[in-house]
């Protein structure tokens, strides 16, 4: 086992555009790190990198304290999972698991050793004479990691493992993937689009965007304060509302009326002009539900187009009016984040008790605390508590995003 | 789809007409195997001998006592799986190549081998003759395995290219990752997935070689070398004015069974679709 280094890796291909453009990120011995981001962000590109099946075009790739970057996939012991399994379908499920071993010329009681091993943590035994394609599709996945696991290789690389599976059977092997690495605490790095994996699983969680590393902290790190606008809406479903702002003293003036923030966040956005606020659905609630203890925050009233009832909660749709600049930053988000551009709309999360129906003029209650302000211009969250916001790259070298 | 009782009749019936328009002429030539000379000779139109005019094995049993046929067969059981085993290790790997690597001349490459499939094999015969006769490979195997595989090569070459295309790039990605190296995973990985291109190339190859009368003529001179078809048209017999018919007939069964064995051994490896399975089906 090891951890794995990668040191300003840049990928460009023919054309000159860099898929992977100076990512820094430093892996611990026995972590589990997710890669995320929309489609076309290069994070796959970053795992081939890892495993050698794409060529680095500059920057270091370090795997334990040794330098991988010309060497073959075979000479660097690591296992990877394939989105589409890649499985053998020609050899049954004992010779897919026992295919590395034997390539590694393991005597066949070792290899019949690890393979039944292997076999019996991911409960196929009674497949093992079977031929791939006569697996469903779970069972499949289950050789391919079983393939991973029989070796003692330094890490585990994930290619968007889960994507070819239905909805629950997806739920249960996050799960087994999870509970198979604490259980072997092997280092991990794990490639996904879907944000509930990377919030799940990961210790640790590297946003990238075309590219570019947007920010590499823990799942609630990025939730709680993410670097930039981009983060920001692509952790969290639903997303986090957008909204224009104009900050005078210790009030923000949103589309619904104005609202009183605490001071240190008013003071780091002050003088700024026109901003971004950013307010996650559930920092709002039912005005006429929130008991005097849970005060801090501010009111407003706002016209409810739309509730949808979901018995534990309620989410309501307020439409609003926002400043071109604005919408023009929001549009260009909603391409980032391979979303189509909405209209401007307010999604609260309110709680199910709530009596708020269509067509009311309801009294919102908003904790402002968890507001948090971006520069339009530049994405930057100008609220960010740098303390547990791990790292954010673009404010390393003092470069705005 | 209405009236299915028609429709199931229908192909029915097209497949038997099918059937007898291919088989008749193999079904002729067992009958007339089966026939005495002599009745042949009088004239014997029917299907079945005419009475008295059976002849039972006796003309399969001549053909053999043959030594001349004897050797023919050797040589073109010999000389063909010769032909086969080395174009379809040369096309399997020219084809992975041209499937796989991205290399200066690829449509050259291709382009060549399809026109050399089109060139009309008598033209080189003459070339061919006078160039044997000047290196000593007249009348021996590799004169004739040459022309073969030059022949099947590119048939070969297109049809295992277009195999290995279907192959996803995963499978060997796959095996690298496992610790193959890139020939490791060629050998462990793609050719069996390959296997059906593989036979089906092996087959055309096979058949091209046995059925060539051309080359097997014009570039053989005596038993060293000479295959059954051009053998079977120096069959003479006691008789040279009166070609033995029955004993032609009986020779070019026994030369239509090696091909027959081949195609049943290797249909089922042609059938099956190997690569079912390999990713999310």
């Amino acid at each position: 086992m090891a951890g794995i280094q990668i040191k300003n890796i840049v990928k460009k291909y023919g054309d000159g555009f860099p898929a992977v453009n100076d990512v820094s990120i430093d892996i611990a011995d026995g972590e589990f790190v997710i890669l995320v981001g929309p489609s076309g962000c290069g994070k796959s590109t970053l795992l081939r990198m890892i495993v050698g099946l794409e060529d680095i075009t500059s920057g270091d790739m370090m795997i334990g304290d040794k330098r991988v970057n010309d060497l073959a996939p075979r000479d660097r012991n690591l296992a990877m999972v394939f989105q589409n399994y890649a499985l053998y379908p020609h050899l049954t499920v004992y010779e897919n698991i026992a295919f590395p071993l034997r390539l590694a010329g393991a005597s066949d009681s070792e290899v019949d050793a690890k393979v039944k091993e292997a076999s019996k943590t991911l409960e196929l035994d009674e497949h093992l004479q079977r031929k791939p394609g006569n697996l469903s599709g779970g069972q499949r996945q289950r050789v391919a990691m079983g393939r991973a696991i029989v070796r003692d290789a330094d890490a585990f690389l994930f290619d968007e493992p889960l994507s070819n599976l239905d909805a629950k059977l997806r739920g249960q092997m996050r799960s087994e993937i999870a509970r198979l690495q604490k259980k072997l605490g092997i280092t991990t790095v794990y490639v996904t689009h879907d944000q509930t994996e990377a919030m799940t699983l990961g210790d640790r969680v590297a946003v990238l965007k075309r590219g570019v590393l947007q920010q590499l902290a823990s799942p609630r790190e990025l939730y709680e304060n993410p670097g930039n606008l981009f983060v920001a809406g692509f952790i969290g479903s639903p997303p986090m509302n957008f909204l224009p702002a104009e900050v005078e003293g210790t009030s923000v003036k949103l589309p619904f009326g104005t609202v009183e923030i605490p001071a240190d966040k008013a003071e780091k956005a002050a003088g700024r002009g026109l901003l971004i606020a950013g307010i996650r659905p559930e920092a709002f609630e039912d005005a006429s539900l929130v008991d005097e203890a849970r005060a801090g925050g501010s009111t407003f009233s706002g016209k409810v187009e739309f509730v949808e009832w979901l018995g534990s909660e309620t989410y309501a749709y307020l439409p609003f009016e926002a400043p071109p600049e604005v919408v023009k930053q929001l549009e260009q988000l909603e391409k980032d984040l391979d979303g189509d551009s909405l209209r401007t709309q307010l999604v609260i999360s309110l709680d199910g008790a709530s009596r708020v129906r269509e067509g009311d003029q309801a009294e919102i209650w908003v904790d402002t605390s968890k507001m948090h302000l971006f520069d339009p211009a530049t994405g930057e969250n100008l609220t960010v508590d740098l303390s547990n916001a791990g790292r954010i790259p673009a404010l390393d070298s003092g470069v705005p995003a | 789809m209405g009236n299915t009782p028609l429709r199931k009749v229908g192909i029915a019936l097209g497949a038997a007409l099918i059937l007898i328009w291919c088989l008749l002429p193999v079904a002729w030539i067992i009958s007339l195997s089966f026939k005495s000379q002599e009745s042949i000779t009088n004239g014997s139109p029917g299907f079945f001998p005419s009475e008295g005019g059976f002849a039972g094995w006796d003309n399969y049993v001549a053909a053999w006592d043959n030594e001349q046929f004897r050797r023919a067969i050797f040589n073109s059981i010999g000389i063909s799986l010769i032909a086969t085993l080395l174009s379809v290790i040369v096309a399997t790997l020219a084809a992975y190549a041209i499937a796989r690597l991205e290399f200066r001349g690829k449509k050259l490459v291709l382009s060549t081998a399809l026109a050399i499939a089109m060139f009309p094999v008598v033209s080189l015969v003459g070339p061919l003759f006078d160039m044997w006769r000047a290196i000593g490979l007249y009348d021996t195997w590799p004169g004739l395995i040459i022309p073969y595989m030059s022949f099947t090569l590119p048939l070969a070459i297109w049809t295992l290219a277009a195999f290995f295309r279907e192959i996803p790039w995963e499978m060997e990605q796959a095996a690298q990752v496992d610790g193959a190296t890139s020939w490791q995973a060629f050998r462990k990985v793609i050719v069996p997935l390959a296997a059906p291109g593989v036979f089906t190339a092996a087959i055309l190859t096979f058949f091209f070689a046995w059925n060539d009368f051309v080359f097997g003529i014009s570039l053989t001179s005596t038993e060293a070398a000479r295959p059954i078809p051009a053998s079977l048209s120096f069959f003479v017999g006691s008789d040279p004015f009166n070609r033995p018919a029955s004993l032609l007939a009986a020779g070019a069964v026994i030369a239509t069974l090696p091909i027959i064995v081949i195609v049943l051994a290797f249909q089922r490896k042609i059938v099956a679709g190997l690569t079912s399975g390999a990713v999310k089906g």
